[in-house]
């Protein structure tokens, strides 16, 4: 076992009478996140009344209330408590979680028309979002870069910004972790099922509409089913889980038509498989963990 | 034939709204309802509905309604010439209307958005708890859309409700177009330098284009950011952090020009610097502001913020037992 990282104590904010937000770190981490989870786990299991959102977010975590019911002094209290009870990740913790294929079509030509819509908004106006991506992460190439994100599984640390978007953290050691700001302004306008990177997180936006990540693609599968008329989306309108880790392989523009044809007629299943996820074990070896998740998704 | 009302005409963007589809923001829910609760409240009392039944929210034109049995209506919020066949009627007092009448509404004069409540409510489905419309993914209240011509919604069994109810001048409120907003300064608001911080204090922010049930875009002044290397995983621009969950009504900066302010229909999260947020209450006030007001933002602590609570609490219980 690898030692735990310290982190600093957390930031507590009201976030006016019905919010408080809990930073517990500026910066993202595996760590970070796993605290967040347990913390507001915690919270989730104690039922409390007055509780209205318990919202787990990548290195912080959100609580909205009613303040008639629980005093905000008790209640920031009581975080306080907890977080002393989750200063590092319990021995043998794990999660119960799946892993996850994602058909994307990289460089396909509707984030593309969308994103050169808006380069004024952008920090590098001349290029394209894929090669300003490559170039200042290194890449010789706009094709090495998509094949970094396209090789390994990302786990979502955060559900939100809209229903179903998944923020998903790269199961990768920190050095070979991609990183990009978001949009100078935000866009308007954002294709459905877009695929994207802003900081260290790439999403898919489950509708059209405003977004600030850089855009790389599209994925052929919904995260979001408002009708429910999809098998995958039986118990929920929204199909990513805190937890899961998603693979948003790269795929031609044949398979993609294919598997829009399949999604359109309802038909379409997710590739997917439960597992059990060691955050410790991840630490310690991150290639091996990828390695063994990618070869039960696929086996 | 169950009891209907028919949109003779939809006005600019006209959603059936009630309290909200609270207890969702994990996934990234927002709880919509109506933008000017307080009004919204109000205009169910003055018919007799219980405070959540669904009702109607307008923005700046009004719909044109035909009704098809006996209702009470009344009209709160933003101030519109409201017309029954054509015949004036009062805002903020319940009328009678019966089969065939029409109701009508002319330019906004102040506030934003109109409220219009039919006793018995109006009946569309609930979808996970509410019959709210949250039109960025086409869910809740009539098709989960803003209401067109032609449209006919189901309205529920009228039971209570008084021709004649009206509700004292002096507990009315007043909607300005220069609007004083209680925030509690924090969040991430360590990112700002301290005369940003001040700037943002001082400044008369005035509403662009840019503002619906989502929020609200507001420009008038720029705000500097305390400079740092940025944290891993927040991205380059030094209006971004690590992405997490952002409060209704809280102010983001991005690009440190453009504060938007969260409503109902908010985004949940993101990664764009978030630097204080609207007290509950002065939520209500977006709700009645209009493009091109100006928004001077105050800044308070939890306690004034939580006064402020019970405050309204206090007028509404007046104007519940004016009603009564």
């Amino acid at each position: 076992m690898s030692q735990p990282v310290q982190l600093p104590p957390a930031r507590y904010e009201h976030g006016g009478d019905e919010f408080i937000f809990v930073e517990i770190a500026e910066e993202m981490s595996m760590e970070a996140n796993i605290k967040a989870t347990l913390i507001t786990q915690e919270l989730e299991n104690r039922q409390m009344s007055g509780l209205v959102d318990i919202c787990p977010s990548n290195a912080s975590y959100l609580v909205r209330f009613d303040p008639d019911v629980v005093p905000p002094a008790e209640l920031m209290g009581l975080l306080k408590d907890l977080e002393g009870r989750f200063q590092e990740v319990p021995e043998g913790f794990t999660l119960q979680t799946r892993v996850v294929d994602v058909p994307v079509l990289y460089n396909d030509p509707w984030t593309h028309e969308a994103m050169m819509r808006f380069r004024d908004r952008h920090q590098d106006p001349e290029s394209t979002d894929l090669e300003y991506g490559a170039r200042t992460n290194g890449f010789d190439s706009v094709e090495a870069f998509i094949e970094h994100l396209a090789g390994n599984p990302w786990i979502v640390t955060m559900l939100g910004f809209v229903p179903g978007l998944p923020f998903c953290y790269q199961l990768e050691p920190r050095e070979r972790q991609v990183q990009v700001p978001k949009y100078v302004r935000p866009r308007t306008f954002t294709p459905e099922r877009a695929f994207g990177i802003g900081g260290a997180f790439s999403v898919v936006y489950p509708v059209q509409g405003a977004g600030g990540y850089q855009l790389y693609g599209m994925s052929a599968t919904p995260v979001l089913n408002v009708r429910q008329d999809h098998p995958d989306f039986d118990h929920s309108i929204v199909f990513p889980r805190a937890g899961d880790i998603l693979r948003y392989r790269s795929v031609d523009r044949a398979e993609f038509d294919d598997t829009r044809r399949e999604v359109e007629a309802g038909t379409f299943r997710y590739r997917q498989h439960d597992v059990e996820f060691s955050p410790a074990a991840f630490l310690d070896d991150p290639q091996g963990v990828n390695d063994r998740l990618l070869e039960v998704l696929y086996r | 034939m169950s009891a209907q009302v028919r949109v003779v005409s939809g006005g600019l963007s006209t959603t059936v709204q009630d309290l909200g589809r609270t207890g969702r923001y994990a996934i990234g829910m927002p709880p919509s309802g109506a933008m000017d609760q307080f009004s919204f409240r109000v205009a169910n009392l003055l018919v007799g509905n219980p405070e959540g039944a669904a009702a109607l929210e307008a923005t700046y034109i009004g719909p044109t309604l035909e009704f098809t049995d006996e209702r009470i209506v009344a009209v709160t919020g933003g101030d519109a010439a409201v017309t029954l066949n054509g015949e004036p009627v009062p805002m903020w007092a319940s009328t009678r209307v019966t089969s065939g009448d029409v109701l009508a509404f002319g330019m906004i004069t102040t506030g934003a958005r109109p409220y219009i409540a039919v006793s018995g409510g109006v009946a569309v489905p609930e979808y996970l708890g509410s019959r709210s419309t949250y039109t960025l993914i086409g869910l809740g209240g009539h098709e989960g859309r803003t209401l067109t011509d032609g449209d006919v919604l189901p309205l529920g069994d009228a039971s209570g409700g008084t021709q004649g109810a009206v509700v004292p001048d002096d507990l009315v409120p007043q909607f300005p177009s220069d609007v004083e907003v209680r925030a509690v300064v924090g969040l991430c608001s360590y990112r700002l330098t301290e005369n940003a911080l001040e700037s943002f204090l001082g400044t008369p922010w005035r509403i662009t284009k840019d503002a619906d049930r989502v929020g609200y875009r507001l420009r008038g002044g720029t705000l500097d950011f305390v400079e740092r290397e940025q944290p891993f995983g927040a991205g380059s621009d030094p209006a971004n952090v690590v992405d997490l969950g952002y409060p209704l009504g809280s102010i983001q900066v991005p690009g440190g020009d453009e504060p938007i302010v969260l409503l109902g229909d908010a985004v949940t999260g993101g990664g764009y610097v978030t630097i204080a947020t609207v007290i509950s209450v002065d939520r209500d006030l977006f709700g009645q502001a209009k493009t091109g007001d100006t928004i001077r933002f105050r800044d308070v602590g939890i306690d004034e913020a939580l006064a402020a609570r019970a405050d309204r609490t206090r007028w509404l219980d007046r104007i519940r037992s004016a009603l009564a």
